[in-house]
């Protein structure tokens, strides 16, 4: 099985360089084993999915990526995790820098009950990223276009986000996310507490995201991977059990696990 | 949009970030140090506390043989009561110092104050405490017999290291000399101190002898009144919990109940005793100082906390423990007695156990109906005295004492702190342990 | 009859009564409605209602047939000087309390005291008995207590027929009533029910009793003193010659400002101390610290203000006093503002922390989630996300401390003195709201006189201050509660 995985790998990585490289990546909650030896090449401008049942650690994985598992006092990470060559769970990085290149949006929409703008300009902020209020305008201005919702929201900048619908409230929370220009973006089912229509836009933004970004995409649907992702990796209870292009994964698995979960018979 | 973070490495901690993370750093030691004051002062209570009050419970006791002359207490002879109770405690005194003369000349004790000055290291009460014991027993007329007496309190002062020989200097109440007659009698083991239960038991004194003063009745008046607190709010609080909790309808009357029993529980305690007063002692006519009526507006005080408590553990149990007894067709009043009832009365209990533990330390409600300091002087001796006699209660004692601005009685209420401080962390002690005992997670 | 015998028949009738109605269904062979402990309930129900009903009637009408009748007879000769018509009602209810119980002692025969009866030797017979009366008993008074007494003998003499008769005849309606097929379990269930209401509702019986008692009262010293000195004089200066000066300001004054000073204190280190606990603190340390620190808020408010008098303000007078540390001399005794105020912040720390620390907590993770996925910092994420998403809540907690502050009696009355003025010297003596209500309460003075009544008006006073904050506090909190619910 560990010889599958990495030939698929090998067939990953001999394109592009990786964006995010993650080498024998263990995670324990605790006495639980979270996560057992994971390995995973992520590309730049691309989309990777990460799909598996409830409980098999994709989540988790996830949060090892920006180091958001830190604030968890029992969680314990070991491994190899590169960003851009540069081991982020070295010593010397703060998991604060790190946030700020790789981006987070959470699974159910948490805007902050500020503003629209204050919410916006939160990292940016807290960052450091700008001169002049000019430079703040600016950066909001851009994020909000680039996540798509500029125009819905361009005269009410001054009200509260909480107070836009679910589809909205996710598009800001990417907003916020993509105004600390990020390198990568995390997406922790970002669609799992939306409704059809507002799911359609958010992926339709994700897929214009990858223009700039490389974007991880954590999801409960088969369907939304296969339209949104370029990559796909299936987790399943903490093994990272095949990694491969998306259409490889969805029509021709390797590995019977794989097969079973995406005809319906685990999960 | 700027890109400048994105070109770095992520090992260059910014200038930027080095800012932001000092400033984590300082905001966390400023918690720390929130909890690190608190928890100071804390210990800073506790510690004065411990190292004032203990005090309180030693006593200087001075050990004297009295003659008790025959000429002075009964010189008719014939041992009649009626004429011996004519003997007022000045007839006593002079035999206390009669006694001191024949010890200093007994143990050579070489000194130049008089016999009457040295009598003056003894309390005020040991005359009548003479008096009272041959009266009970006067076939000790005649006798030399031998009596433990209180010394006054500047001497236990004295011993206790509070009066010190430069400040006896410019007082009236003791002198120099005096300390140095105590001295040679400490050596011979004629003074001492030792533990002091009549401040457990004791009734309080003038403030001429704190020496004298006790917490014991105000203790008994303490008890009475949580008895009377705990027989009416504990069933008048969990019937109105039951009500508003299981059958109350939800219309502006209960909201109105609600939002009256929540400002209740954080109205000033003053403000019950002005009721109290006005309703229970100037209306209805109720005795004055009595431990029933503290025990009332106490209960009125309590009430809401109880209540609060007690929804509060209603609320706990699962509303399917209700359908099932529902569903077995008992009616909701037995599902609510048959069933929840028993399920929340540990949480009712450790509920009840904490308003009275805020029951017990008030002070300013009783003050206002009278249950002052000074104002009993003897255990009550039947169930009715203990709840109609005036009494005080052990922080209106203690609030007695810290008035009067001496610093033998400041002792007193310190170690009256003790006391009171042991009763509530026995009550704090139970609820906690009936909460970890029965606590159930559903 | 003595009440405990009367207490005692109806006892043994209720307990009869349930006994015969379990009894009644016993035998049948018809399917019982209900259990049959619950047709002798309802029978007992049915026995001790109504005496019950009738004494509390009882004890509303009574007055207009014993003692009003007295009082009306009492002239201005019988009032001793400084007294007042209601201390001699209630001396003769103490004088004829004492003869009915020498009577029932036998220490005197009341049928045979008359007016030629010696008071003196009266007087001598009672104090022998422990009844002890201060003055000399004055034969008017002595007359109208005769008079009470048979009224007073008469009126219990039909009371307790009433309550008797009343007893039996509510016994045997509810064995009447009782037959198989009867609903005894419903009509008990209702009874219960109508007792549980009424436990409630004596809730609002307290309120109104607070409200009104005060209200009362104040009306009467607003009679007797001018209220445009009360609300808007600035001079509080009692004295028993009368024309005092009894003004709220500056003891409004004094209150307020040792409130701001305690909330100075608490605010800060209660907040701080609840965002270390919620945030950073790990399991263990907070098990620890947070119920040590809610200690602060169990030990009684006595203690504090011992603490105050006796340790805290002779520590800030060697530093700032005559002769101090300091060299200065800005204190000139140990009781002052900041010696009160600063140990009821201590006080108070738990209060603001405790509940500051429950508001944190209901600040949903997410948002949390958010601000640390952005990379803000775990203080950032407090100061910008938490706390402004908190801060209702916390204004609630803030708003709660502050009336705990103003309503406050015993650490200001050991610790910030007697004084009534405006000074801005946080350093000298001040008085407050709950001092004055005290002393005006426990002096000796006449009750009647505005020195005393003036009490009720700044208990009236204190009561409209602190449910103002509770009920914006309360409902701040609530508010801020269902928003994250």
């Amino acid at each position: 099985m560990k010889d599958q995985i990495t030939h698929g790998l090998e067939n990953s990585v001999t394109s592009t360089p990786s964006k995010i490289s993650a080498t024998q990546v263990n995670v324990h909650y605790g006495d639980a084993h979270a996560i057992k030896d994971v390995n995973v090449e992520i590309a730049p401008n691309t989309v990777t999915a990460f799909i598996g049942p409830s409980g098999c650690g994709k989540s988790t994985f996830l949060r090892c990526l920006n180091r958001m598992n830190d604030t968890i006092d029992i969680c314990r990470v070991t491994g190899n995790i590169l960003l851009d060559g540069e081991d982020i769970y070295d010593r010397k990085v703060d998991p604060v820098q790190l946030r700020a290149k790789v981006g987070m949006v959470f699974q159910k929409p948490n805007p902050f009950p500020k503003s629209i703008y204050d919410n916006i300009a939160y990292g940016p902020r807290i960052h450091g990223l700008f001169k002049t209020k000019a430079d703040l305008d600016t950066i909001v201005e851009n994020a909000l276009r680039r996540a798509a919702i500029w125009d819905e929201v361009k005269d009410r900048l001054d009200a509260p986000g909480t107070g836009l619908s679910g589809g909205q409230q996710q598009r800001i929370c990417i907003a916020r996310a993509i105004a600390t220009a990020p390198d990568v973006l995390l997406m922790d089912e970002p669609c799992s507490a939306l409704d059809p229509i507002a799911t359609a836009q958010v992926e339709e933004l994700i897929d214009e995201l990858r223009e700039n970004y490389s974007v991880v995409i954590v999801t409960h649907s088969m369907q939304q991977a296969a339209r949104v992702s370029q990559k796909t990796a299936f987790f399943h209870l903490g093994n990272l059990v095949e990694y491969d292009d998306t259409t490889k994964i969805f029509t021709n698995p390797r590995d019977p696990r794989t097969e079973s979960y995406i005809t319906g018979r685990i999960g | 949009m700027t890109q400048t973070s994105a070109k770095q490495s992520l090992f260059a901690v910014t200038y930027h970030t080095k800012r932001r993370n000092a400033s984590e750093r300082r905001f966390r030691r400023y918690g720390q140090a929130a909890i690190g004051i608190g928890l100071l002062m804390l210990l800073t209570l506790a510690y004065t506390i411990v190292s004032k009050g203990t005090g309180a419970f030693q006593q200087t006791f001075v050990t004297l043989n009295i003659e008790l002359l025959e000429s002075k207490l009964d010189k008719k002879g014939n041992r009649d009561l009626e004429e011996m109770k004519k003997v007022s405690t000045f007839g006593y005194a002079p035999l206390i110092a009669t006694a001191f003369e024949n010890l200093a000349a007994e143990r050579e004790i070489k000194t130049k104050i008089k016999a009457k000055e040295m009598a003056q290291i003894i309390s005020k009460s040991a005359p009548s405490q003479l008096r009272d014991r041959v009266l009970d027993n006067p076939a000790l007329i005649g006798q030399t017999v031998e009596f433990t007496l209180l010394a006054n309190s500047w001497i236990d002062g004295y011993l206790k290291g509070r009066v010190t020989r430069e400040n006896a200097q410019n007082n009236k109440n003791i002198s120099v000399q005096q300390l140095d007659f105590v001295d040679e009698l400490v050596a011979l083991g004629v003074v001492e101190k030792r533990f002091n239960i009549g401040f457990i038991t004791g009734a309080d004194a003038s403030d001429q002898r704190p020496e004298d003063a006790g917490i014991g009745v105000a203790m008994i008046g303490s008890l009475s009144m949580m008895i009377v607190v705990l027989l009416l709010s504990l069933p008048i609080g969990v019937a109105a919990s039951i009500y508003l909790e299981e059958f109350a309808p939800k219309n502006w009357i209960t909201d109105v109940i609600e939002v009256n029993i929540a400002n209740l529980a954080a109205v000033p305690s003053i403000v019950f005793g002005i009721l109290g007063l006005a309703i229970f002692i100037n209306t209805m006519h109720f005795p004055q100082s009595a431990p029933l009526v503290g025990g009332l507006v106490l209960t009125l005080m309590t009430l809401p906390t109880i209540i609060i408590s007690t929804r509060a553990a209603l609320k706990a149990v699962p509303p399917s423990i209700r359908s099932a007894a529902l569903g077995l067709g008992a009616s909701q009043m037995q599902s609510v007695f048959h069933h929840v009832l028993p399920l929340a009365a540990p949480g009712i209990l450790t509920g009840t156990i904490i308003g009275l533990a805020q029951a017990l330390g008030e002070t300013a409600p009783l003050l206002l109906i009278g249950m002052i300091g000074y104002i009993a002087t003897n255990m009550p001796e039947t169930v009715t005295d203990a709840l109609l006699a005036p009494n005080s209660v052990m922080p209106a004692q203690i609030y007695e004492w810290a008035k009067r601005a001496d610093p033998a009685f400041y002792e007193r209420a310190w170690g009256g702190i003790i006391i009171l401080l042991v009763f509530l962390i026995t009550m704090n002690t139970l609820a906690v342990v009936l909460r970890r005992r029965f606590e159930r997670r559903w | 009859m003595s009440n405990l015998a009367i207490l005692l028949g109806i006892a043994i009738i209720a307990t009869a009564s349930y006994v015969l109605g379990r009894y009644k269904v016993a035998g049948t062979s018809q399917t019982l409605h209900s259990l049959p402990r619950y047709y002798g309930l309802f029978a007992l129900i049915c026995a001790v209602v109504p005496p019950i009903v009738l004494f509390l009637a009882w004890l509303g009408i009574a007055p207009f047939f014993t003692s009003g009748p007295i009082s009306a007879q009492i002239t201005p000769a019988m009032i001793p000087e400084g007294g007042s018509a209601s201390l001699v009602m209630a001396d003769i209810q103490r004088l004829a309390n004492g003869v009915m119980q020498a009577t029932r002692a036998g220490l005197i025969d009341f049928s045979a005291l008359g007016d030629t009866t010696n008071l003196d030797v009266l007087g001598e017979t009672l104090a022998a008995a422990g009844l002890i009366f201060g003055t000399k008993i004055d034969p008017a008074v002595f007359a109208l207590t005769q008079d009470y007494i048979v009224r007073y003998e008469i009126g219990h003499d039909v009371m307790t027929l009433l309550l008797l008769g009343a007893t039996i005849l509510g016994a045997l309606w509810g064995l009447y009533q009782i037959r198989p097929s009867f609903w005894a379990r419903n009509a008990v269930e209702r009874v219960l029910r109508l007792v549980l209401m009424l436990a409630a509702g004596l809730a609002i019986l307290t309120t109104v009793g607070i409200v009104f008692s005060m209200l009362f009262e104040t009306v009467n010293f607003l009679r007797l003193h001018a209220w445009q000195d009360f609300f808007f004089g600035l001079n509080w200066a009692p004295n028993f010659h009368g024309d005092s000066e009894l003004a709220i300001l500056p003891l409004l004054w004094g209150t307020l400002y040792i409130s701001a000073v305690a909330l100075a204190v608490a605010v800060p280190i209660g907040i701080f101390a609840a965002i270390y606990l919620s945030e950073y603190a790990t399991k263990s340390l907070r098990s620890i610290a947070k119920p040590l620190l809610e200690v602060l808020a169990g030990i009684p408010t006595i203690v504090y203000g011992l603490f105050a008098l006796v340790v805290f303000g002779p520590f800030l007078k060697d530093w700032f006093g005559d002769g101090g540390f300091l060299g200065v001399n800005w204190m000139s005794d140990a009781r002052s503002v900041a010696t009160a105020g600063i140990v009821m912040g201590i006080m108070l720390i738990p209060f603001v922390s405790s509940l500051s620390d429950d508001i944190i907590n209901a600040v949903p993770q997410s948002l949390r989630d958010g601000s640390y996925g952005l990379g803000a910092t775990q203080s950032e994420t407090i100061k910008r996300v938490v706390l402004p998403a908190a801060l209702p809540g916390i204004v609630g907690a803030i708003l709660l401390a502050a009336s705990r502050a103003i309503g406050e009696t015993m650490i200001v009355v050991l610790g910030a003195g007697a004084i009534a003025r405006f000074t801005a010297n946080p350093l000298e003596a001040l008085t407050t709201i709950t001092t004055r209500i005290v002393s005006q309460l426990t002096g000796d003075g006449d009750f009647n006189s505005p020195e005393t009544l003036v009490a009720f008006a700044l208990g009236l006073s204190l009561f409209v201050i602190t449910l103002g904050l509770n009920i914006i506090a309360l409902m701040i909190v609530r508010k801020y509660r269902e928003q994250y619910e």
